[in-house]
């Protein structure tokens, strides 16, 4: 079995696994705020370094291409507060048109 | 079922299901092939947790660092079960079902309806869980489909679109200085640790910032 099934499989057993522990444990044992707080910032910090590696890192090395300004755009428009799709669909815009202009 | 109920479970159904389009592309841009991109919105059915896994993939990470990040991010499923669970009330094959659909999505319309009363919450639950269920899997489909016919993802802006998807799905989280604060160290600390760590761990190592932010009281 190679890496990609491993992931894919490997993930959806805990992803289905996680839930299924949460509808079984009561939910008294939900209290500790400190993990509470924990548990929303980790989100936070996992995508917020996604768009970083996805942007700027490729295989392990730092490459400034057409990929920077897709994301800029997406930056404005999320500060202009489009929509979800068009944030996206102008990220892959931007960077097609450099891509195929370079 | 009340009609606001079934009004906004729909709404959000369509609009969050729509977004299945964004991932089945940058699955198949990463290398996943059209059944593994499927099994993933099947199996997985949690948006960030998918994006992750393919994110990490096809940045060259480890299948083990994909699957590390993919449930790191699922831990909030489990919480929401945990929510859910005495609203619910469900066991056997059902407990297996409303398990699968325990996402952001369920969750959030269930909440909204509290006002309306414990029956709300459930048809908003249920109505949403299937409802984004169905129309994330059919736009899974849709968009793997549609990259295989694309071809070069960079010459689509596929490349760009996927850090674009990333940066959406984290900025409604980013309320205040604190969350943006975190946000900034993190990417940061990503990037610089990429050359050094290869593709997987530098974005596992943010989980601590994460940790080291909520460990002292805030605000």
């Amino acid at each position: 079995m190679n890496a990609l099934w491993i992931s894919v499989l490997g993930t959806g057993a805990i992803a289905f696994g996680l839930k299924y522990l949460g509808h079984s444990i009561p939910e008294k044992y939900l209290t500790n705020p400190r993990m509470l707080r924990i548990n929303t910032l980790i989100p936070i910090a996992l995508l917020s370094a996604l768009v970083g590696v996805q942007t700027i890192a490729e295989k392990g090395k730092w490459i400034i291409d057409q990929r920077l300004a897709g994301v800029a755009v997406a930056l404005i428009a999320l500060s202009l507060k489009a929509p979800y799709f068009v944030v996206v669909i102008s990220a892959a815009i931007t960077s097609a048109v450099i891509y195929r202009v370079r | 079922m009340n009609r606001a109920t079934v009004t906004q479970s729909l709404s959000v159904s369509f609009t969050v299901g729509l977004y299945g389009v964004a991932f089945g592309a940058a699955s198949i841009a990463a290398g996943f092939s059209l059944l593994q991109t499927c099994l993933l919105s099947l199996l997985t059915f949690s948006g960030a947790s998918q994006f992750a896994v393919v994110g990490v993939i096809g940045a060259g990470g480890s299948a083990l660092s994909a699957i590390t990040t993919a449930s790191l991010l699922g831990i909030r499923n489990m919480l929401y079960a945990m929510r859910m669970a005495p609203i619910l009330k469900v066991r056997g094959f059902t407990k297996i079902i409303a398990a699968e659909v325990t996402i952001d999505e369920s969750t959030g319309v269930a909440i909204g309806q509290e006002s309306l009363g414990a029956d709300a919450m459930k048809h908003g639950f249920w109505l949403t869980g299937i409802g984004v269920y169905i129309f994330w899997n059919f736009f899974t489909v849709l968009g793997a489909l549609g990259a295989q016919a694309m071809g070069n993802p960079s010459s689509w802006g596929l490349d760009a679109a996927v850090p674009a998807a990333f940066l959406g799905l984290v900025w409604p989280r980013l309320i205040g200085n604190f969350e943006r604060a975190l946000a900034a160290s993190s990417l940061i600390l990503a990037v610089v640790l990429s050359p050094i760590l290869g593709a997987g761990l530098p974005i596992i190592s943010t989980a601590l910032l994460a940790v080291a932010f909520g460990w002292k009281a805030r605000r």
